[in-house]
């Protein structure tokens, strides 16, 4: 699945600008402690969480994931979202929370 | 040349502010033990307050022992930042900052326990009604950044704990962040931290032993080697300057 249909299937906002949205998105995890998520991410995979400290772009670069949601009405710090953009990692933000987000992912036949 | 003298310090005590200690935890009885132990200098450090530090420092001093003015902040990502400050006046203003940012909503004594304000005397003066167990909307940078800003060291506490400690909670220590230390908690050997973290060697560490309960007070504890003992003496003896030096 590519992370187009994702961002259409949720009505995600995109809010980096330099990014791939034709990413083959392999699964997802959802997690806030990043150490968690350094430990047990897939490449590939699309990550959902509601932490916005810059460590999160390194974090998925350096898992090589295919791009952060940030639920729940979270925005990523201004230094994140550059961080993003230099990366060329995809951040999208939704109002809906975690769960929420998850279920759908989950609906749209992603999986673990 | 002076002559330096051994210290030991135990610079991460939690007081019955913070609603997780134990309520036995009253300056009275922290500075009693603390005596006991031979320990020459402790750090308050509540969570998100400093409430108990000033009738702490006044019942230390008649022991000897030196009350470092201390605050462990929640951080917005959930990591726990402990400040260290010269004096009241800057922990005063650390404070105001932090009750300015904590998360809003009244403490729930029966969910998270009584956070008791006391006297000299242990006798309770006020019950403070903040969510001290709750973060603050100030990231880790802001934070360490405004602990500067009033010339207090910054410490990343307890950084071999997963929750709440900056390496669970961010998977790394931003290499722009500047700390004056890092604290090895009472988990973990230091022969087992050299392993895991060997590669923030070039930051100071510390040993504290983050005492919830009387009998934790002292269970970590640090040796300061250093003139007197004071704020300056400490962030010297971090800094490695002319002859001073921390041993764990």
């Amino acid at each position: 699945m590519k992370l187009q249909k994702i961002i259409e299937g949720l009505a995600l906002e995109v809010k980096t600008k330099t990014h791939d949205l034709t990413k083959e998105v392999t699964g997802g995890y959802a997690s806030d402690l990043l150490s968690d998520v350094i430990a047990n991410t897939k490449e590939g995979n699309v990550w959902v969480t509601i932490q916005t400290h810059i460590n999160i772009v390194a974090v998925a670069a350096l898992k090589e994931l295919s791009g952060i949601i940030l639920a729940n009405g979270k925005v990523p710090d201004e230094d994140t979202l550059k961080k993003a953009d230099d990366e060329g990692m995809p951040i999208m933000i939704t109002t809906l929370p975690a769960f929420e987000v998850v279920g759908r992912l989950y609906t749209l036949g992603l999986r673990c | 040349m002076t002559c330096r003298v051994e210290f030991r310090v135990d610079l991460h005590i939690h007081t019955c502010l913070s609603p997780c200690a134990d309520l036995m935890m009253t300056p009275c009885r922290i500075v009693e033990k603390a005596a006991s132990l031979g320990i020459n200098i402790i750090a308050i450090c509540d969570h998100n307050s400093i409430e108990n530090v000033e009738v702490t420092k006044g019942l230390a001093e008649e022991k000897g022992i030196n009350v470092i003015s201390g605050i462990e902040v929640t951080s917005s990502e959930e990591v726990h930042i402990i400040g260290l400050f010269r004096d009241m006046k800057d922990a005063i203003k650390i404070q105001d900052i932090v009750y300015e940012n904590l998360q809003p909503g009244e403490n729930d004594e029966k969910a998270f326990g009584m956070q008791v304000v006391v006297n000299e005397r242990d006798e309770v003066l006020d019950f403070n009604k903040r969510l001290l167990i709750g973060s603050t909307r100030l990231s880790v940078n802001k934070i360490v950044e405004i602990i500067h800003s009033l010339c207090g060291l910054a410490i990343a506490a307890h950084i071999d704990r997963g929750g709440f400690g900056i390496i669970g909670q961010l998977g790394f220590i931003p290499p722009d962040i500047k700390f004056d230390a890092l604290e090895i908690s009472h988990r973990i050997t230091v022969e087992e931290a050299k392993i895991r973290f060997g590669e923030y060697s070039h930051i100071p560490w510390i040993k504290a032993s983050d005492a919830h309960n009387l009998n934790d007070i002292g269970r970590s504890s640090t040796d300061f080697f250093m003139n007197h003992s004071t704020f300056d003496e400490l962030c010297l003896a971090l800094k490695g300057e002319e002859g001073r030096m921390v041993i764990l």
